[in-house]
């Protein structure tokens, strides 16, 4: 017999953020499809562009992998932090699954940051297996303070920009509507965003791309670890972005 | 607990100026056929939508004001679905419990509910009844003082609906206040110590099952110690007949009605595959 006399109170916040961050982190791993757009696909392109990119006769004098590593890393986090994110999202909508945690004593900021947490921890996971794939194929980062500040001030801001545009769609759209918008957006950035290729390879169109999330992810990574500099004004652009996703997104989504 | 309260929906109004009070360590059912504003009003109660006129107090606090110091307090049994699509029944049940300061063992609770069977089967493939159960998992295992249970045994076999009911008696008896709605009568009947029974958003009837049924000394039930033959019935009902037309009071409806199909199905399979898991 199961004592169910009531003892009721809330885990304290930060194992309630732990607990949940644990918990979409290894969903968002065991999904199949998720762990192609967040692993899988990026490795290929990465290798793709690094064999295949030979013939591309881009003007630059650099080996191949130190251009596309930091490109396929900048696409890694719009993988994560946008597609993953606006579909998951979209199938918690539909399943309740937000709306049944609203009824636990998990408070909407933990929600969040749980959502956040989990975001980084598969990043940190994309980081280190493309890491290894380009060190493989013979990268050489520029490795230095400002670099690694830039960095990771790059990965921190188009994460915010990212998962607040994901957010918005997964809010507004139904939840097969969001699965095509998110794959379809996340195409055309990866072909025409200057994520992996640098926006000097767009010829004209590489000023426009500069003000995409896209575009200012992909050169505040190559001037991290190519120059070892902190791209102001990528980080300012996805700051940006990060405020119109955010100011979408408040007055948008709906829990249900 | 709820006063007066009011709930629309563009031009239509869902609960039309209902008072109710729930008394604490008891079993209250709302009962109403569908559309009745059940859930409405639940979910005003759990903090989800805000009341459009009156008032309700849950636990003394403001389900929207006070969300935060209220939901910890009480369980939620959601109609529908709650669930991620690619999760384990006992993996999300540990993750609500760990949500939780004193949860219950999820072991024990996966044990009641049945839920081992649902083993390594994402969510969105469970059948009806497990997602139901699970969703009454859900609502338990953080030990509330209160639980709202929303059509707890809709799609529900019989035997699961047996366990559900004893599950919520005991609940009782540990001192936890039940509220829940359902549009079966029987529900009601056999599991409440109060029942409202609410349609089109107004209470039309209130009270314990006994005072309700009580009532009026119009209906007359006359239950006999066997079966009877055509000829017996017969008999009874020109017995009846002449009794009547002597007295001068009409006769609505005579029903020589025997057992509810749910009595029957119990019986058949429900007692059945009880006896077994109790060897």
């Amino acid at each position: 017999m199961t004592d169910l006399t009531p003892r009721p109170g809330a885990a304290p916040l930060g194992r309630q953020i732990l607990a949940q961050a644990s918990m979409e982190s290894r969903l968002m791993l065991r999904n199949g499809e998720q762990l192609l757009i967040a692993v899988v696909i990026p490795v290929i392109v990465l290798i793709g562009c690094v064999t295949g990119g030979k013939h591309l006769h881009l003007h630059e004098s650099r080996p191949l992998v130190d251009i596309f590593t930091p490109g396929v890393l900048a696409l890694a986090i719009m993988s994560t932090a946008f597609t993953s994110l606006a579909i998951a999202t979209g199938f918690e909508r539909r399943y309740g699954v937000i709306k049944r945690l609203g009824a636990s004593p998990l408070p909407r900021i933990g929600l969040l940051a749980g959502k956040v947490l989990a975001l980084v921890i598969v990043e940190l996971l994309q980081l280190v297996v493309i890491g290894a794939v380009g060190v493989a194929l013979g990268w050489s980062p520029t490795v230095c303070l400002a670099g690694i500040v830039g960095f990771v001030l790059a990965c921190v801001l188009g994460t915010a920009a990212f998962a607040s545009l994901g957010l918005f769609v997964a809010g507004v759209l139904r939840a097969e509507a969001t699965l095509a918008a998110a794959n379809l957006i996340y195409l055309l950035l990866l072909a025409g965003g200057a994520v992996v290729l640098p926006a000097s390879s767009y010829g004209a169109f590489g000023h426009v791309t500069k003000v995409l999330p896209s575009g200012a992810l992909g050169e505040a990574v190559r001037r991290a670890f190519d120059d070892g500099r902190i791209d102001w004004a990528g980080l300012g652009i996805m700051l940006a972005w990060a405020v119109v996703g955010s100011v979408l997104t408040a007055r948008t989504f709906r829990w249900e | 607990m709820v006063d007066g309260l009011v709930m629309r929906y563009a031009d239509k109004t869902a609960v039309d100026g209902l008072s109710l009070t729930v008394e604490s360590g008891s079993i209250t059912a709302v009962l109403g056929p569908n559309g009745a504003g059940k859930t409405t009003t639940l979910e005003t109660c759990e903090g989800y939508r805000r009341p459009q006129g009156g008032s309700v107090r849950v636990l003394g606090l403001d389900p929207v004001r006070d969300r935060r110091e209220l939901l910890p307090r009480i369980g939620v049994m959601l109609q529908g679905q709650g669930a991620w699509s690619g999760v384990k029944a006992e993996e999300m049940l540990r993750h609500v419990a760990r949500l939780h300061a004193n949860p219950l063992p999820v072991g024990e609770l996966v044990e009641r509910l049945s839920l081992h069977e649902c083993g390594r089967t994402p969510y969105r493939r469970l059948s009806g009844g497990q997602q139901q159960r699970l969703g009454l998992a859900m609502a338990l295992v953080g030990r509330p003082e209160l639980v709202f249970v929303d059509e707890p045994t809709a799609g529900m076999d019989p035997a699961a609906r047996r366990t559900t009911w004893e599950l919520l008696r005991e609940l009782r008896d540990s001192g936890v206040t039940v509220v829940l709605t359902t549009h079966y009568l029987e529900e009601a009947e056999r599991l409440a110590d109060r029942v409202h029974i609410i349609d089109k958003g107004r209470m039309v009837a209130s009270g314990t099952t006994e005072e309700l049924t009580r009532g009026s000394s119009a209906t007359v039930r006359l239950v006999v110690d066997r079966e009877l033959s055509d000829d017996a019935e017969a008999a009874l009902r020109v017995a009846v007949g002449g009794w009547s037309s002597d007295h001068g009071i009409g006769l609505e409806s005579i029903d020589f009605a025997s057992r509810t199909l749910e009595d029957v199905f119990l019986e058949v399979t429900g007692r059945g595959l009880e006896e077994e898991t109790h060897d």
